[in-house]
C-alpha cells in the first residue's frame, strides 16, 4: 500500500523541486495542455490545428467550455473542412490570445456569451480546416510529385487516386513546410453541405469522459506552489465599505496570515482555506450605512416601477419603433393592457465562484472559471496596477456560467490580495458569498398595451420595459454608443408577429443595485409579458391561441414550422382531462425560432402549479450537433421552470433573503416533468441554442394556468403558490 | 491533529484542526480535486464520496470522524476512471454538461446501485434528489443509472 502524506512542508518541498519553469505544468489540466501545445513539435499548420507524425490532429476550441458543448461543436466544424479523422482529433481550449481567436460576432473578445459560440466561430473555423487542408495537399503533392489537383482527402488520408497512392495526414506533417504567405481560401472552398461527415452528425462530448472521474479541471481545482487562500467577508449590502474592522479573534486563529480590505469587503489570508473560512466566520465588521442599495425593496418597488411603466411620456429610449403604435393604440377600439412584474433570479453556478492569482513584477496570472478573456485581463490590470497585456488568463472549465462569470468582481479580488501578499492567492467564496453577491438576472417591470380593431386583430403594440442596466455597469462606452439602449436588460420586446404599428421602450431604473447577465438575459422576462399577452388578445378575439400565432407570423416560414410541429407533439387540439390544461409560447429572441407547449394542473387550496409534461421544438438554423442542441433545449427549460415557478431573491433595505439551497431552492430531480424537444435543422446560418429554451417555458405554463382559471392571469414571476392563490382569490 | 485514515486504498496522513470539513481535507491537502464543493450545508451533494461504503456529504463531515476509516471518492471509483458501470452509462448517455456536480451525482448513484440492482425509477429519484444539478441533466442521470443497472 502506498502512502501519502499532506503536510504544509511538503508544499514547500514540492516548490523547491518545481521551479518556476514546472509552474505551468502543475497548475491542472487546462495550463498543462496549453503548455504542452506551445512546446510541441507537431506540424503547426495554422493557429487553429496542428497535426503529429502521428496522426494525431489537435484542434483549438476557442470558446469556453460551461456545459454547452462548444468545446466539441466548434472543432467539428474546423474537422469538417479540414477533413480530420475524428477518431484521431484531440481539443484543447485555446489560449488567452484575442487577435487569434477572439470571437467575430463580439468585437473580436474570447466571450463565451450570448449563445454565440457556434454562431461567431462557424464560418472561421471552417475557412481555417480548409486552410490547413489546403496546406497539407500543397505538401503532398510535392512528396507525391503529383500535380495538387489531381489529390483528394479522405478523412485524415490524402489520396491520389491516379496511382492509387495515399498518405496519413501524419506521414505529410512529419516533413511539411507552411507555405508563406498562407494559403488563401474563401467560402467558395468550403465543403458542400451534401458532403458533411461531422456538422449535423453527433459526435461524443470530448469533455464528457473527464467529467466522470474527477479529472476536468476547473478553475477552483488550481493549485499553485506556494498558493494561500482567502475568504472574503462581504458586505451586507451593495456598495458599502467597512468603517471597522475588528479582526483580533481573527488574528489569534492558526494560520490566519492577514487581514485586508479589498473593495467588496473584507479578507482574510491564511495557510489553509479552513483557517481562512474561520478566520472570516471570527471578524467583527462593522460597515457603512450610506449606499444607495439600502433603500432597495424590490416588493415596494414593484408599485414605483409600475408607475413609471404606465407612464407613457416619461423619458425612454426605443429599442424599436415600427410606424406609430401610440397614435393607433390612442384611436383602437379596444385595448388590451396588462402590467408583468419578474423578480430577480440568481445564477447559483454549481461552481462558487472562485479566483487564483498570481502577481510578479507587472505581470499577472490568473486562474478563474470566466467567460470573459478581456474582462479578467481588466481586472488583472485594475487589481495590480498593471495593464492588459501584462495579465495572463487561464481557460479552464466553468461549473456553470450562465453569465455569472463575464463578471470580475471574485477575479479583482484575487489580484489585489496576491500583490499585496506576494504569494499566489487563491479566493474562494462560499455557497453563502455566491449567492448573496451574485450579480442577478434584473427585477423587471413591463406593461404592454395592445390596440384593436373592431374586428379584435392588432391595430398598435406597445411594450414599456423598466429594469436596471446591464450594459450601463457592464459596458459603459457601448452603452453611451448605442444611445442608451440595453440588448441584454431589455430585449426580447421585439418579434416577428405581424403588427402594423410596433413601439419597445426601455427605461433604466437606477434604484442603486447593479444587475448581471442572466441565462436567456432579458427575454426571460419580456417574452413571458409577450406571450402571455399574445393569449389574452387572442381570448379577446374568441380564437384559439395557436391559430392566432399563426395567423400573425404566417410570413415566416420557420416561425410557423416550431409551432405546427410543437402542437403535433403535444396534440394541442385534444381535449385534456379535467382540471388539466394545455398553454403555448413562441420565441425569436437571439435570433433562434423555439414554442413550447406545457400541460398543467392547479391546486387552487395550495396554489401549487404542477408541470406535467413540456414539449418544445426548435430551429437554431443549421443545426451542428442535434442531440446536444436537444440536451440543451431541456438543461435551458429546466432552468427557466425553476425561474418561472420557484426561484426569487428578495431583497429588504437592500439586504438580500437568501443565501443558500434552503432559503433559494433550485429544482431537483423530483421536480423535472418529462420534456420532449424536436429540433429542426434548417440550411440558414447557425444560431445559438444555449439559451433558447429558458423563455418559453413561463408564459407558456402562464398561459396554461389562464385556461384553468377561467382568465384570471399570473403576471408576476415567478409563479408562486402565495401569487396563485392571491390571483384566484382576486377578482 | 495528526489523522489517518485510508482513501481510495492508500493510506492518508494529514494534519489538520480536528473540526475541518473533510471535503477540504480531500481537496487541499490531499489535492484530490474530483470532490467538489457545491454548498458548504449539506444541501447540494457536489460533495459526495464514500465513508465505510456509504455516500456522505464531506462538507458536512469532520476529518477526525474518519480517523481509521475508508474514504473512496470519484478518483478511486474505479482503476482506469472509466470502467465503473456508471461512468460507462455517463459517457454513453452523454449526461454530463457543466461537469461540476457530476462526481457526487456519480457517488451517490454508486450508493444505491451497491445496495439495489435494479432501482425503479421512483427509488432512483428518490435516492438522487439531494443531489443538485444546475444545468438540468436530471433526465440524463436518471437514464444512465438505469443503463449501468441493466449492465
Amino acid at each position: 500500500m502506498s502512502t501519502i502524506r499532506a503536510t504544509a512542508l511538503s508544499r514547500r518541498s514540492f516548490l523547491v523541486s518545481s521551479g518556476a519553469v514546472g509552474i505551468a505544468v502543475t497548475f491542472g489540466g487546462f495550463e498543462s495542455m496549453t503548455a504542452e501545445a506551445a512546446t510541441n513539435p507537431a506540424f503547426k499548420a495554422n493557429s487553429w490545428i496542428s497535426i503529429d507524425g502521428d496522426g494525431t490532429v489537435t484542434l483549438m476550441s476557442p470558446a469556453v467550455e460551461m456545459g454547452q458543448g462548444s468545446m466539441t461543436a466548434v472543432p467539428a466544424c474546423i474537422a469538417e473542412d479540414l477533413d480530420a479523422d475524428w477518431s484521431k482529433v484531440r481539443v484543447i481550449t485555446a489560449p488567452d490570445n484575442e487577435a487569434l481567436y477572439g470571437n467575430p460576432k463580439f468585437f473580436g473578445h474570447m466571450v463565451t456569451v450570448g449563445s454565440r459560440a457556434v454562431t461567431g466561430y462557424y464560418q472561421k473555423v471552417r475557412l481555417a480546416g480548409a486552410q490547413a487542408r489546403r496546406i497539407i495537399l500543397v505538401n503532398a503533392a510535392e512528396m507525391l510529385n503529383v500535380p495538387v489537383g489531381e489529390l483528394s482527402t479522405e478523412p485524415g488520408v490524402v489520396v491520389h487516386a491516379k496511382s492509387g497512392r495515399k498518405l496519413g495526414y501524419g506521414e505529410v506533417a512529419k516533413t511539411a513546410t507552411v507555405p508563406n504567405p498562407l494559403p488563401k481560401v474563401t467560402t467558395a472552398d468550403l465543403k458542400p453541405q451534401s458532403q458533411f461527415r461531422y456538422i449535423g452528425k453527433d459526435l461524443p462530448r470530448v469533455d464528457i469522459p473527464l467529467k466522470v472521474n474527477g479529472k476536468a479541471k476547473y478553475g477552483l481545482d488550481t493549485e499553485l506552489p506556494d498558493m494561500v487562500y482567502a475568504s472574503v467577508l462581504h458586505t451586507p449590502v451593495q456598495g458599502e465599505k467597512p468603517v471597522k474592522i475588528d479582526d483580533s479573534a481573527t488574528k489569534k486563529i492558526k494560520g490566519v496570515i492577514a487581514v485586508m480590505p479589498v473593495p467588496t469587503g473584507v479578507a482574510v489570508v491564511a495557510e489553509t482555506l479552513e483557517a481562512s473560512m474561520k478566520g472570516k466566520e471570527a471578524l467583527n465588521v462593522t460597515w457603512s450605512q450610506t449606499s444607495k442599495a439600502r433603500h432597495y425593496d424590490n416588493e415596494k418597488l414593484a408599485g414605483e416601477y409600475r408607475k413609471v411603466a404606465a407612464d407613457w411620456g416619461h423619458a425612454s429610449v426605443d429599442m424599436l419603433k415600427k410606424g406609430d403604435a401610440d397614435g393607433a393604440i390612442g384611436k383602437a377600439s379596444k385595448v388590451v393592457a396588462a402590467d408583468f412584474v419578474a423578480h430577480h433570479v440568481a445564477h447559483c453556478c454549481m461552481e462558487p465562484m472562485n479566483a487564483t492569482a498570481r502577481v510578479a513584477g507587472d505581470e499577472v496570472w490568473l486562474w478563474t472559471s470566466n467567460q470573459s478573456v478581456i474582462d479578467m485581463k481588466l481586472a488583472g490590470a485594475h487589481g495590480a496596477g498593471t495593464k492588459p497585456d501584462k495579465v495572463h488568463v487561464g481557460r479552464p472549465f466553468l461549473g456553470g456560467g450562465f453569465g455569472r462569470r463575464t463578471d470580475w468582481d471574485v477575479a479583482l479580488e484575487a489580484t489585489m490580495l496576491a500583490k499585496k501578499i506576494g504569494n499566489p492567492v487563491k479566493v474562494v467564496w462560499s455557497r453563502e458569498d455566491d449567492i448573496t453577491q451574485d450579480m442577478w438576472r434584473p427585477f423587471a417591470v413591463q406593461r404592454i398595451e395592445v390596440g384593436l380593431d373592431d374586428k379584435g386583430d392588432i391595430v398598435g403594440w406597445r411594450h414599456r420595459i423598466v429594469a436596471a442596466s446591464y450594459m450601463a455597469r457592464a459596458i459603459p462606452p457601448l452603452f453611451k454608443k448605442i444611445g442608451g439602449k440595453d440588448p441584454v436588460s431589455a430585449v426580447g420586446g421585439e418579434f416577428r408577429y405581424g403588427v402594423p404599428a410596433h413601439r419597445v421602450d426601455y427605461v433604466r431604473a437606477q434604484s442603486g443595485f447593479e444587475v448581471g447577465a442572466w441565462r436567456g438575459v432579458g427575454a426571460g422576462y419580456t417574452k413571458f409579458a409577450v406571450e402571455t399577452m399574445v393569449d389574452e388578445v387572442a381570448a379577446a378575439k374568441g380564437v384559439d391561441p395557436l391559430d392566432l400565432r399563426m395567423a400573425l407570423l404566417a410570413k415566416h416560414p420557420r416561425s410557423l414550422a416550431v409551432l405546427k410541429t410543437v402542437a403535433e407533439m403535444a396534440d394541442w387540439k385534444k381535449k385534456r382531462p379535467e382540471g388539466r390544461a394545455l398553454g403555448l409560447a413562441y420565441s425569436d429572441a437571439l435570433e433562434t425560432y423555439t414554442a413550447a407547449v406545457a400541460e398543467v394542473s392547479l391546486d387552487p387550496k395550495s396554489g401549487k402549479i404542477s408541470v406535467h409534461h413540456i414539449w418544445a421544438a426548435v430551429d437554431p438554423g443549421l443545426v451542428v450537433q442535434p442531440k446536444n442542441v436537444a440536451i440543451q433545449m431541456e438543461g435551458a427549460m429546466t432552468m427557466g421552470l425553476g425561474a418561472a415557478l420557484i426561484e426569487q431573491i428578495t431583497l429588504e433595505k437592500g439586504e438580500p433573503q437568501q443565501s443558500n439551497f434552503d432559503s433559494y431552492p433550485v429544482l431537483r430531480m423530483a421536480d423535472i416533468p418529462p420534456i420532449d424537444v424536436k429540433v429542426i435543422s434548417t440550411e440558414n446560418e447557425p444560431t445559438g441554442i444555449g439559451e433558447a429554451g429558458v423563455p418559453v417555458v413561463a408564459p407558456a405554463i402562464a398561459n396554461a394556468v389562464a385556461r384553468l382559471t377561467g382568465g384570471k392571469r399570473l403576471r408576476q414571476l415567478p409563479m408562486s403558490p402565495e401569487r396563485v392563490k392571491s390571483t384566484l382569490g382576486g377578482a | 491533529m495528526a489523522i489517518s485514515f485510508t482513501i481510495n486504498e492508500r493510506a492518508a496522513h494529514v494534519q489538520a484542526d480536528a473540526d475541518t470539513p473533510l471535503l477540504w481535507v480531500i481537496r487541499e491537502h490531499l489535492k484530490m480535486t474530483g470532490t467538489k464543493f457545491g454548498c458548504g450545508a449539506g444541501l447540494c451533494g457536489a460533495c459526495t464520496v464514500h465513508i465505510d461504503g456509504k455516500a456522505r456529504r464531506s462538507c458536512q463531515t469532520a476529518v477526525s470522524d474518519v480517523a481509521g476509516k475508508k474514504v473512496t471518492t470519484i478518483e478511486g471509483l474505479s482503476a482506469d476512471g472509466v470502467s465503473h458501470p456508471l461512468q460507462k452509462a455517463w459517457i454513453e448517455e452523454q449526461v454530463p454538461q457543466c461537469g461540476y456536480c457530476q462526481s457526487g451525482q456519480i457517488m451517490q448513484a454508486a450508493e444505491l446501485l451497491a445496495k439495489n440492482k435494479r432501482p425503479t425509477r421512483e427509488e432512483i429519484v428518490a435516492h438522487m434528489d439531494g443531489n443538485i444539478c444546475r444545468c438540468g441533466t436530471y433526465p440524463r442521470i436518471i437514464a444512465a443509472i438505469q443503463k449501468a443497472a441493466e449492465a
